[in-house]
C-alpha cells in the first residue's frame, strides 16, 4: 500500500488547513522559482521521464503533449487550459483537489504554463461545482495577494495569470475542443482535428488542455524527481492515482493509491469490501461510464492500470472511477441508464451520434423490459459499431462501448429476460 | 429535450448594481474583443439573481457583450443548467440520477420529489416553492445518492432524510448541506484508511459545507455582493500582467451583419457627416481622446430619456448621466475624438458606433422619433422604473 509520505494530495479530505499557509506547511509552493529556473527543457524532460500519463481518461503522456507546443511564439500567445469539467459518471476526484488541495493545482498551473511559454491559464470548471469554484477562486486570490501569481509570479520572473471560468452543465465540454468552443462563448460542439489545439486552439492560438489531476501532480514530481514517481506502478503505467470508488462497496471513497494496485487490495484496504462479500460481485465499470463493464469474477485479480484493463479485460482505466455493482443490480437497466446519459449529452453535431444514441437507448429500453426479439441484440451490436468511430469526437465511441461491454459480458442475461418475457416464466437467473 | 423561451416573459431585466459590477469584472478575464467568452458566467449570474433566464436577460447580456441575440439564446438553450422557465421560489431541486446514484437509491429520491413537489419535473409545486428535475451525473459519486439544491450538494441521502429536508426548506428552517450520514467529505465512512499520520485538528465542515455556512446563500436569490469578484490580475496601472507579457491573440472574425443592419448603415453617413465637427485631430493613427463638453446636471433639471437610444438601457443611462450627459443634443455633438473618450469610459468598446447613437441622437434632439424610440414608448418597456 502507498505510504502517506508518498501521497501527493495530503489534504484530499480537507481535514487540514486549506489556506495557502496550510498548503505551504505541507510542502507546496516550496522553491517554485527554483524549479522554473531549471528551464522549460528540463521540466518537459522530467515530465517525460516520470511517465505521467494524462489523468483525464485517455492516458496520453503529459510531457509529450507539452512538447507539441511551439517553442518560439509566432506572434500569438500560448494558453494552458485546465479541464476541470469533471462530468464522466463515476468520476469525482478533481472535485476533492479543487476544494481541499487547490494549491497543488495553482502551483502546477504556473510551472506547466512556463514549460509551454504560456502567460495565461484558464481553468474551465463544471458549472455545478459552485462551492468548489468559490474555494478555488479564494485560493487564487490568496496567491495573487502573496505575489505567487501575477507579475513575476512566485519570484520566477515569469508573468502569469490564472483565470477561473465555468461551464453550465454540458458533459461534452469535457472534450478538449468543445471546451475551447465553450470558453470562447459558444455552444460546446467539438471541432474537427486537425488543426490540433497545440497549433490552433483557444482564440486560434496554441493551446494545451490538461486534466486537473495531471497538472496538480506536476510540482511534486519535479520536486521529488521523475524516478520517485516512475517507481510506482508497472512500466508505462507509472505514478500514483486518485481512485474514486462508488456503488456497492461498504465504504465508497476517493483515495490516492499507487498505479497497478490490484482491484482486490483497493477494495479491501479502502472500501471495506464488496457489499455482501466477493461472491455477491456482479460487475465492475473500472474507469468511468465510457469504458465497457467487466464481469465480477474477472475483476477480483485485475490490476488497476491502463495496460492491464485494456489489454486483458477489454476495458480501460479511464478516469479511475470504479463503479461496483453487486448481484442485486439490474445490469441491463444500469447500462440503459448510461445509454440515457449519452443520449442526453450528445451535442447533436454528428448524425451517427445524435440519432444513434437515441436509437440505442430505445432498444435498451426494450431489453430492460425483455420486450424484444433475440435478433435485436445483434442489431444493437451492429448499431453501436456504426456509431463508433464515425463521429468528430469520442462521445460516439463512449456511448457505444458500455453497450458492447454489456452484450459481450451479459448476453445470457439479456437473452434470458427476453425468453422469460415471451414464455411468461422466470428464468433461473432472474429468480436468484 | 425541447428547450425554448418560456411563453410568459417579464418586461425587463437589469443586473443589480453589485451584479453589474461583478459582470464587468468578469470581462477583465478575457483579451480585448473576446468578451463573448463571458457569456456563460453572465447568464448564470442572471439566473442566480432571478431564478431563471428570461428573454430580456438574454438580450441584456447580448447587448453587454456585443453579441447577436440568437448567439446568446443558443448558448442558453444548449447548456442544461440554464432554466428557461420560472423555478420554485424557494429552490429548484436537482436529483442526480446517473448510474452510481441510481444503484444507490436515486429513484427513491425522485419518488419523494414526485410525492412532495410535482408529478412531472419542471412543474411548480402547489405552493410554488419548489420545482425538481433529474439531472445527469453531478460528480459526487462516492457520496451517492445526492441532490443539488440551490448552490449546494446534499450527499449520502436517504429518502426519509431527504423528505424531511424538503419540509425544513419549505418551512424556512436551516439545513446543513454536505454528507448527511456523518461523513466529513469523500473519505471512507468507517474511518480514514490513508492520510492518518498526522492530525491538524479539522475545521467543523469540509470546504463546500464551510463555504455554505459562512456565506449563507444556499438557496437565496443573490444580490451580488455576497462574494465579490476581486480582480487581482488587473495591476494598479490597469494592465493584466500575463496579457501584457504575451503577444496579442488574433482579432475575432467579424460577425456578418444582418441585412437590415447593412441597409440601416448605408443610410447613415449623411447624418453622421453633418454632426462630425471639423475640429477632429488631423491624421492621428489612433483617434486621440478629446473630452466632450459635459454638464453637472440636466438643464432645468429635465434630462432627456436617453434610454430611447437603441443600445442604451437603464444602466448605461445612469453611467452616461454620471459622465455628464443628459440630453440628446449633447450626444449628437460628439465627433470621433469624443466618441473615443466616451467609449473608453463605458467599457463597451465600439457600442456607440455599432448602435449608431449619434445618428439616433441627432434625430431625437430635434424632436423626430426613431423606430426604436417609437417602439420603446409604445410598449412602455422602461415605465415601471
Amino acid at each position: 500500500m502507498l505510504k502517506d509520505q508518498d501521497r501527493i494530495f495530503t489534504n484530499l479530505y480537507g481535514m487540514h488547513e486549506r489556506t495557502l499557509k496550510g498548503a505551504q506547511a505541507r510542502g507546496h509552493w516550496d522553491g517554485t522559482a527554483g524549479l522554473i529556473d531549471k528551464g522549460r527543457d528540463w521540466i518537459i524532460q522530467t515530465m517525460k521521464d516520470s511517465g505521467l500519463r494524462g489523468r483525464g481518461g485517455a492516458g496520453f503522456p503529459t510531457g509529450l503533449k507539452w512538447s507539441f507546443m511551439p517553442k518560439e511564439s509566432d506572434g500569438r500567445p500560448s494558453y494552458l487550459v485546465i479541464n476541470a469539467d469533471e462530468s464522466e459518471p463515476g468520476t469525482c476526484k478533481d472535485r476533492e483537489i479543487m476544494r481541499h488541495d487547490p494549491h497543488t493545482l495553482i502551483e502546477g498551473a504556473l510551472i506547466a504554463s512556463f514549460a509551454m511559454q504560456a502567460h495565461t491559464c484558464y481553468i474551465y470548471l463544471r458549472g455545478e461545482y459552485i462551492r468548489e469554484r468559490e474555494a478555488l477562486q479564494a485560493a487564487i486570490d490568496e496567491c495573487y495577494d502573496k505575489g505567487l501569481l501575477g507579475r513575476n509570479a512566485a519570484g520566477s520572473g515569469w508573468d502569469f495569470d490564472v483565470f477561473l471560468h465555468h461551464g453550465a452543465g454540458a458533459y461534452i465540454c469535457g472534450e478538449e475542443t468543445a471546451l475551447i468552443e465553450s470558453l470562447e462563448g459558444k455552444k460546446g460542439m467539438p471541432r474537427m482535428k486537425p488543426p490540433f489545439p497545440a497549433g490552433a486552439g483557444l482564440y486560434g492560438c496554441p493551446t494545451t488542455v490538461n486534466n486537473v489531476e495531471s497538472i496538480a501532480v506536476v510540482p511534486t514530481i519535479l520536486r521529488r524527481g521523475a524516478d520517485w514517481f516512475a517507481g510506482f506502478g508497472r512500466p508505462n503505467n507509472a505514478g500514483t492515482k486518485l481512485f474514486a470508488i462508488s456503488g456497492h462497496v461498504n465504504n465508497p471513497c476517493v483515495v490516492e493509491e499507487a498505479m497497478s494496485i490490484s482491484f482486490e487490495e483497493l477494495i479491501e484496504k479502502h472500501c471495506g469490501g464488496i457489499r455482501g462479500g466477493w461472491d455477491n460481485l456482479l460487475a465492475v465499470i473500472p474507469g468511468g461510464s465510457s469504458v465497457p463493464c467487466v464481469r465480477g469474477e474477472n475483476m477480483r485479480d485485475a490490476i488497476m492500470d491502463f495496460d492491464y484493463l485494456r489489454g486483458e479485460l477489454g476495458s480501460g482505466l479511464g478516469t479511475a472511477a470504479v463503479i461496483v455493482m453487486d448481484k442485486q443490480t439490474d445490469i441491463i437497466k444500469a447500462i440503459w441508464r448510461l445509454a440515457k446519459f449519452y443520449k442526453h449529452e450528445s451535442c447533436g453535431q454528428c448524425t451517427p451520434c445524435r440519432e444513434g444514441t437515441g436509437w440505442m437507448m430505445r432498444v435498451m429500453d426494450r431489453l430492460v423490459k425483455g420486450e424484444a426479439d433475440l435478433e435485436e441484440i445483434d442489431m444493437l451490436w451492429d448499431v453501436t459499431k456504426q456509431v463508433e468511430g464515425h463521429t468528430i469526437c469520442a462521445l460516439g465511441d463512449a456511448a457505444a462501448w458500455p453497450i458492447q461491454g454489456l452484450i459481450r459480458n451479459f448476453r445470457d442475461e439479456i437473452e434470458d429476460r427476453i425468453k422469460a418475457q415471451k414464455t411468461g416464466r422466470k428464468s433461473a437467473i432472474a429468480a436468484e | 429535450m425541447l428547450r425554448r423561451l418560456h411563453s410568459e416573459q417579464p418586461e425587463s431585466f437589469a443586473f443589480t448594481p453589485a451584479n453589474q459590477k461583478w459582470a464587468e469584472a468578469q470581462l477583465t478575464k478575457f483579451p480585448e474583443g473576446r468578451q463573448a467568452s463571458a457569456v456563460i458566467p453572465l447568464l448564470w449570474r442572471a439566473q442566480e439573481q432571478e431564478g431563471w433566464v428570461s428573454k430580456p436577460a438574454i438580450e441584456y447580456i447580448a447587448d453587454m457583450l456585443g453579441m447577436a441575440y440568437i448567439r446568446v439564446l443558443e448558448v442558453t438553450s444548449f447548456y442544461f443548467m440554464f432554466q428557461m422557465q420560472p423555478t420554485g421560489s424557494v429552490a429548484h431541486v436537482q436529483i442526480c440520477g446517473t448510474l452510481s446514484c441510481m444503484i444507490c437509491g436515486a429513484e427513491d429520491l425522485i419518488a419523494v420529489c414526485k410525492d412532495k413537489i410535482a408529478e412531472k419535473p419542471f412543474t411548480l409545486s402547489a405552493d410554488g416553492k419548489f420545482t425538481w428535475e433529474e439531472v445527469e451525473c453531478l460528480g459526487a459519486c462516492t457520496n451517492a445518492p445526492m441532490a443539488q439544491i440551490g448552490k449546494d450538494y446534499f450527499e449520502d441521502l436517504t429518502a426519509e432524510g431527504f423528505a424531511q429536508m424538503l419540509d425544513d426548506l419549505a418551512a424556512g428552517k436551516p439545513v446543513v448541506p454536505g454528507p448527511q450520514n456523518g461523513r466529513y467529505a469523500a473519505e471512507p465512512k468507517s474511518g480514514l484508511t490513508s492520510l492518518t499520520e498526522y492530525d491538524s485538528g479539522k475545521t467543523q465542515y469540509n470546504a463546500s459545507v464551510q463555504l455554505a455556512a459562512d456565506i449563507g446563500d444556499s438557496v437565496k436569490r443573490i444580490q451580488g455582493d455576497e462574494v465579490p469578484l476581486l480582480t487581482p490580475w488587473v495591476g494598479k496601472d490597469g494592465v493584466v500582467a500575463g496579457r501584457a507579457a504575451a503577444a496579442k491573440p488574433p482579432k475575432a472574425p467579424e460577425a456578418p451583419k444582418p441585412v437590415a443592419k447593412q441597409v440601416e448603415e448605408a443610410k447613415k453617413p449623411a447624418v453622421k457627416a453633418k454632426s462630425t465637427p471639423e475640429k477632429k485631430p488631423a491624421a492621428a493613427e489612433e483617434v486621440a481622446e478629446v473630452a466632450p463638453e459635459t454638464l453637472k446636471e440636466a438643464r432645468g433639471g429635465l434630462p432627456d430619456d436617453l434610454k430611447l437610444l437603441k443600445g442604451v438601457g437603464p444602466k448605461l443611462e445612469q453611467t452616461l448621466n454620471e459622465l455628464g450627459f443628459f440630453h440628446f443634443d449633447q450626444i449628437a455633438e460628439w465627433g470621433e475624438a469624443e466618441v473615443a473618450w466616451v467609449d473608453s469610459r463605458l467599457k463597451f468598446k465600439g457600442r456607440i458606433e455599432r448602435d449608431g447613437w449619434i445618428a439616433q441622437a441627432a434625430k431625437l434632439a430635434v424632436g423626430d422619433d426613431t423606430d426604436f424610440a417609437k417602439k420603446a414608448k409604445k410598449d412602455g418597456r422602461y415605465e415601471d422604473e
